[in-house]
């Protein structure tokens, strides 16, 4: 009975240990640092991708501190909780991280569309804005309702419109498209169900079939799926895929001998480690970008200079050019400017969530700003209004040649006039639902 | 010395077939619950409630759910996470639809109602087999409740993404909106429901239930009818399951897809029945306490002691620490962390002075 008895000291040490500890409050923090939460995974089934995202953005704050001293005097201070990509993980992370430091997060970016819905309900309440960098809700856009989340950049509803934009062009025009058959392989969650409401409406106005085709998570099973699409020849096959599931889509298709050039992911389909595991399988598939693209740009210079010569870097420097590692750049650049733009309203001190909030919601990146801040090539200018919480919302579209990414068209802008529509419809009856107030945008600032 | 029974006669039957027939026991099981109701409130942060205690105790009763199907009754279930949602999903609906009813007392024995009907309904193969092959059966149910929830639009209102979320909620007009009274509200539903499931097991159900679980040909021939004793065992541990369901989905996650109730939910619950001990109510509860608290622990671990590694290292170590644990514990007890807890009375009662 030794062990038994370790192990019920054991059961009693954890659970006093706990009781003790969970009591006391957070270390002292520096009263002059403005505190970040960091939502990312690093492990789980979406760890390759979860990954580069992660490292991005820790290293966009750190090249703040380092070569700016922080935003106008106020350092940064991140921190990490590692999600999973589980949703229930990702709001544990969220309620242990977001009062930390002198004033909580200034902001949360879940990377997750599950975790995202799930802070939705909360962020009113908590008073921290959620930016959904090219994900989450689609009519969250519409800040007349959803006053704290910011899909800025895009939605999914962009993001399938721009790809049907290309489509179109390729074969002469949207008339052209009736008659034509397009499958969507999609994750089955609410990520992956978020374009149909937009291709539905498509479908509807240009005449062609569209059938939505789920893959369950975490996406390595899709014979029965790819089988199916042998049988039905669609034209084109739209991926709305997350991690491993994307390069099994695309080597089941290779297997199946769909062509990849008449396959187009989305923006979440298009990094690296989803076209890589294919090899030579991949070359020609396309993928939406998030205005951004791979390569190195004017900020890689900072980041050498500042961390990687150091040592201080959080990834391989051959990695910082990846799709995944400049989104998690881009994301951090955002947040930043978005507390920068806060500041110029509140001060230079750390600020709350709410007084964040504003920031973004006033957010405006000019061009000359773009460049200035050394992403230039890597997104177009942004300005966020109160009902439009997702800024900009072009995009373009890269091919993967076997070894890189290449962009091969013209900039796209989704087009206003279908989506609009739709994104008021589905924030009236979310805030019906909900019972929230309408926020009159027009008597905002 | 002090936890001993000596002394204490009972002079009635009343006094000998209470719950806690002994004095320390009634006096210790009142003062934690007492504990919970008054003094946790006094303290307690909101992520103590939100993350740590009403995930706890909403676990907990699901746990207690499927102990009476597999601990008491010997069936063993792979379907907990679907009639989980089947809980959520029949609360929400009847929330969303029938306005009037908003008191969420109503809305979640629906839910429980709702989830008791499916189960009883899968609950019939086990008529005919056992062990294995029904675990295998009832995994089925998992995956057609989950199919279901998924693709039947109705269900969740047609909303583009699949996705529901629940807005105001409240009890006879009292709104439940702070971390706080959801705790309250959840503790006294726990309270209540096991209060129920322990007279159920102590009574003739429960020992029907155990005869059937113990030796099901000897019970059919000494007169219980294994039609109604397995049925009822599936519909008892589906009505918990379901509030349960309907608990985790309205009050601790408030917006919810399917996944949130997928075949790792199904194997939590399961696990926390085996590491807990099957048969044992207390057990249902150390269970729910050890698979949910010990990796949040061990996540934070570190960090309280000021040693700085980095998010990955932490992730993987956690995993690792959590796994030796469960083969740990499994090893030196396979009769689960309730039967260390009778262990540890045992001893008490002749300590100081063991013989």
């Amino acid at each position: 009975m030794r062990l038994g008895k370790a192990a019920l000291l054991g059961a009693v040490a954890v659970a006093a240990g706990f009781v003790a500890t969970a009591s006391i409050p957070n270390a002292a923090w520096a009263q002059n640092e403005q505190y970040l939460a960091g939502l990312i995974y690093r492990t789980g089934a979406y760890a390759p991708n979860g990954i580069p995202f992660a490292n991005g953005i820790a290293d966009y704050y750190a090249l703040i501190n380092a070569r700016d001293g922080g935003i106008n005097g106020v350092k940064l201070n991140y921190e990490e909780c590692d999600t999973a990509y589980a949703t229930d993980r990702g709001v544990e992370c969220y309620e242990r991280l977001k009062n930390k430091g002198p004033t909580g997060t200034a902001y949360v970016a879940p990377l997750s569309t599950g975790i995202t819905f799930a802070l939705t309900e909360k962020a009113p309440i908590d008073k921290i804005p959620i930016i959904s960098m090219g994900y989450g809700r689609s009519e969250s856009r519409d800040g007349s309702v959803f006053q704290w989340n910011f899909p800025l950049l895009g939605t999914y509803w962009s993001a399938a419109d721009i790809i049907m934009q290309h489509i179109a062009k390729k074969e002469g025009g949207f008339d052209k498209l009736k008659g034509k058959k397009i499958v969507l392989v999609y994750h089955d969650s609410p990520y992956g169900k978020e374009p149909i409401a937009l291709l539905e409406e498509r479908a509807k106005m240009h005449g062609f079939s569209f059938t939505p085709m789920p893959v369950t998570h975490p996406g390595v099973e899709q014979k029965a799926t790819w089988l199916q699409i042998r049988q039905n020849r669609p034209d084109y096959v739209l991926l709305w895929g997350w991690g491993v599931m994307n390069s099994t889509s695309i080597k089941e298709a290779a297997a199946v001998g769909f062509p990849r050039d008449k396959m187009y992911g989305v923006w979440w389909s298009g990094a690296e480690p989803d076209v890589r595991p294919a090899e030579g399988g991949a070359k020609g598939y396309n993928a939406a970008m998030l205005q951004h693209g791979a390569g190195q740009f004017a900020v890689h210079k900072d980041l050498k200079k500042y961390l990687y010569d150091k040592g201080l870097g959080s990834a391989k420097w051959d990695e910082t050019g990846e799709v995944l590692y400049i989104r998690g750049l881009v994301n951090g650049m955002l947040g930043v400017e978005s507390i920068r733009k806060a500041q110029t309203k509140f001060g230079n001190k750390p600020l709350t969530g709410e007084q964040v909030r504003w920031g973004i919601e006033n957010l405006e990146i000019s061009a000359d700003r773009v460049k200035e801040l050394g992403f230039e090539g890597v997104m177009k200018p942004i300005k966020v209004s109160c009902s439009d919480h997702e800024g900009t919302r072009a995009g373009r579209i890269q091919q993967w040649d076997g070894t890189k990414w290449n962009v091969v068209s013209e900039w796209y802008e989704s087009d206003d006039k279908v989506i609009k529509p739709m994104v008021e419809a589905a924030a009236k009856k979310y805030a019906e639902e909900k019972k929230l107030p309408i926020r009159d945008c027009s008597k905002e600032n | 010395m002090l936890y001993r029974e000596a002394g204490q006669f009972k002079t009635s039957y009343d006094a000998d077939q209470q719950i806690f027939p002994i004095v320390q026991d009634r006096v210790f099981v009142i003062a934690v619950v007492l504990a919970a109701f008054l003094v946790v409130p006094l303290f307690a942060s909101q992520y103590l409630y939100t993350e740590i205690l009403i995930p706890f105790l909403i676990l907990s009763l699901a746990a207690v759910g499927l102990n009476i199907l597999v601990g008491y009754c010997g069936q063993v279930s792979l379907g907990t996470g679907g009639f989980m949602a089947v809980g959520a999903y029949a609360a929400y609906n009847l929330w969303l639809r029938v306005p009037e009813v908003n008191n969420l007392i109503v809305v979640f024995l629906f839910g429980g109602v709702m989830a008791a009907a499916v189960g009883i309904l899968f609950g019939i193969p086990s008529l005919r087999i056992k062990g294995f092959y029904l675990a295998v059966a009832t995994l089925a149910s998992q995956f057609f409740l989950d199919w279901l929830f998924a693709r039947v639009k109705w269900l969740t209102n047609y909303t583009p993404s699949g996705s529901v979320a629940v807005g105001e909620t409240s009890v006879f007009g009292w709104k439940i909106d702070t971390p706080a009274e959801r705790y309250l509200f959840v503790l006294a539903f726990v309270v209540v429901a096991t209060l129920v499931a322990k007279n159920l097991v102590r009574g003739h159900i429960g020992r029907s239930w155990m005869a059937i679980r113990d030796m099901d040909i000897a019970a059919e021939i000494i007169g219980f009818r294994p039609l109604r004793t397995k049925l009822s065992a599936f519909a008892v541990s589906s009505f918990f399951i379901g509030i349960a369901g309907a608990m985790w989905a309205f009050l601790r996650l408030g917006a919810w897809e399917p996944l949130a109730f997928d075949i790792n939910r199904s194997f939590q619950l399961l696990f926390m029945v085996i590491i807990g001990g099957l048969g044992s109510l207390l057990g249902s509860f150390l269970g729910a306490a050890f698979i949910i608290l010990v990796p949040i622990v061990l996540n934070q671990l570190p960090g309280w002691f000021g040693i700085k590694m980095s998010t990955a290292l932490l992730s993987h170590l956690e995993f690792m620490v959590f796994g030796a644990m469960i083969v740990f514990f499994l090893i030196v007890e396979p009769h689960g962390l309730a039967r260390l807890w009778a262990v540890a009375k045992e001893k008490l009662r002749l300590w100081p002075f063991p013989h």
